[in-house]
């Protein structure tokens, strides 16, 4: 793999630095499609990137992420910040196809060149995000947008990733969406840094913040020995399209990065690495095992497997022995 | 790895509120495998021409309905240029006259589809005409 030196993708590379939305657009594309330039590209200004606010958008189906997103990116251009947005859908597992729809919410923008908007198809990541959704908002902070939104698929329960690869972690919950039990279930209301119920201008909106609020004070328990604390969230009420409790978002959204670098805490950052090491990593093992047909293992190997005649870490072992052969 | 998919950009210019079509194009196109970028009605060229930039499609698709393809369609392919896209497929569809299509053909829409198009004629031209994202 390409790496250092001045090669094309370098002189894109810096070209999207210097403020070129076109070459900027074109870096993003060679990560997505995992290329070697996309890699050298990223290598080259991966270390001027660090700077960003990191903020992860997550919540079910028809929550209004986007919606809500539309507004925040309305809010943050007033206090002046300019903002990058990777918006990601699923993929259809049968087809590879996609639909990207995030943008229709966030087509007012068009003529603002601090607002950059960029759809990202899932392609068969499970999580939320994908694959190369990390890779992709080292770029926008390295090109200097001040803060980057994630926006997850809609997710379920699981698709936990986003707080791995975001500083801040907004969920997203709409009135009617759940009783009690499902606020104190685990997952992803646990990785939330900020819970916001939208439509808050819906019956029962109050009613589910504060049942939110009640789960989330009882969830937490004594800090009586090393093991990880759930976070405590703070829960707020907005309503996307009359602009109410945006500006309060956008104040929290700010305030728990200031209590981020305050206190030190960099966990967000190291899980935010180790994603990036553990991508970097499967990548590298794909890369020199991939036969010509794309898959790791040859047709006798996974037959043994499907026959129980072997299993699957005795050929996980094969493979990595053959690596140094 | 896989062949990448196609990347496509669905809009529909201008002031009509007729998206049945292009909707029904965006899902199909998504069943033949192409990841579909819909940004909905009422958009200005400028929109169209921002969205292609940010999201480095390989293909801009525009539905009209409205009869203000004349001067939507080539004001679009203009700014396109203008933004160094050149090399992006533009193509249409919707109700325009076969008396328009040599002017736009002119003006840089590559093919322009009638009704009763299938989707899989669409496909196949995307496919054969795309230019692969770099």
């Amino acid at each position: 793999m390409v790496g250092e030196g001045s090669s094309p993708a370098v002189e894109l590379a810096k070209r999207a630095r210097s403020g070129e939305r076109r070459a900027l657009a074109r870096v993003l594309t060679e990560i997505e499609n995992r290329t070697a330039d996309g890699e050298a590209a990223l290598r080259s200004l991966y270390p001027h990137a660090g700077r960003a606010h990191l903020v992860g958008v997550t919540g079910a189906p028809g929550t209004g992420k986007s919606t809500l997103l539309a507004a925040l990116i309305r809010e943050l251009r007033r206090a002046g910040r300019s903002v990058a947005v990777i918006a990601v859908d699923p993929s259809s597992p049968i087809t590879g196809g996609a639909i990207l729809g995030d943008r229709v919410r966030m087509q007012e923008h068009a003529g603002d060149r601090d607002v950059f908007v960029r759809s990202m198809a899932s392609r068969g990541h499970a999580g939320g995000l994908a694959a190369t959704t990390v890779a992709a908002a080292a770029l926008l902070d390295a090109v200097g947008f001040d803060v980057i939104v994630l926006e997850t698929v809609g997710a379920g329960q699981s698709e936990v990733e986003v707080a791995a690869a975001a500083d801040t972690t907004v969920v997203v919950e709409a009135p009617g969406m759940g009783d009690e039990i499902q606020a104190i279930k685990a997952g992803l209301l646990e990785v939330a840094d900020i819970v916001v119920v939208n439509k808050g201008d819906l019956p029962g909106a109050l009613r589910a913040a504060s049942q939110l609020r009640a789960m989330i004070s009882a969830a937490a328990p004594p800090p009586s020995d090393d093991r990880p604390r759930p976070k405590r969230p703070e829960v707020l009420v907005a309503s996307a399209t009359k602009g109410e409790g945006v500006a309060e978002l956008l104040a929290a959204i700010e305030r728990h990065r200031e209590q981020l670098l305050a206190t030190g805490d960099d966990r967000a950052r190291l899980a935010r690495a180790d994603a990036q090491l553990q991508a970097a990593l499967a990548e590298r093992l794909r890369d020199r095992l991939r036969r010509e047909d794309g898959r790791a293992a040859d047709e006798a190997l996974l037959r043994s497997i499907a026959e129980h005649t072997l299993d699957p870490f005795a050929a996980a072992d094969r493979l990595l022995a053959s690596l140094g052969e | 790895m896989a062949e990448r998919p196609i990347r496509v950009l669905l809009a529909k210019p201008g002031l009509d509120g007729h998206d049945r079509g292009v909707k029904v194009l965006a899902r199909g196109l998504r069943d033949e495998g192409f990841e579909v970028i819909y940004t909905g009605l009422r958009q200005t060229p400028e929109m169209v021409a921002s969205a292609a930039l940010q999201e480095d499609v390989d293909v801009v698709g525009l539905s009209i309905l409205s009869g203000a393809h004349m001067t939507l369609l080539p004001r679009i392919c203009e700014l396109l240029r203008g933004e160094g896209l050149g090399d992006v497929l533009v193509t249409a569809g919707g109700i325009i006259p076969d008396d328009d299509i040599p002017a736009l053909e002119a003006a840089g829409i590559s093919r322009v589809f009638g009704p009763g198009t299938t989707i899989r004629e669409v496909a196949d031209y995307l496919r054969a005409n795309a230019r692969r994202a770099a």
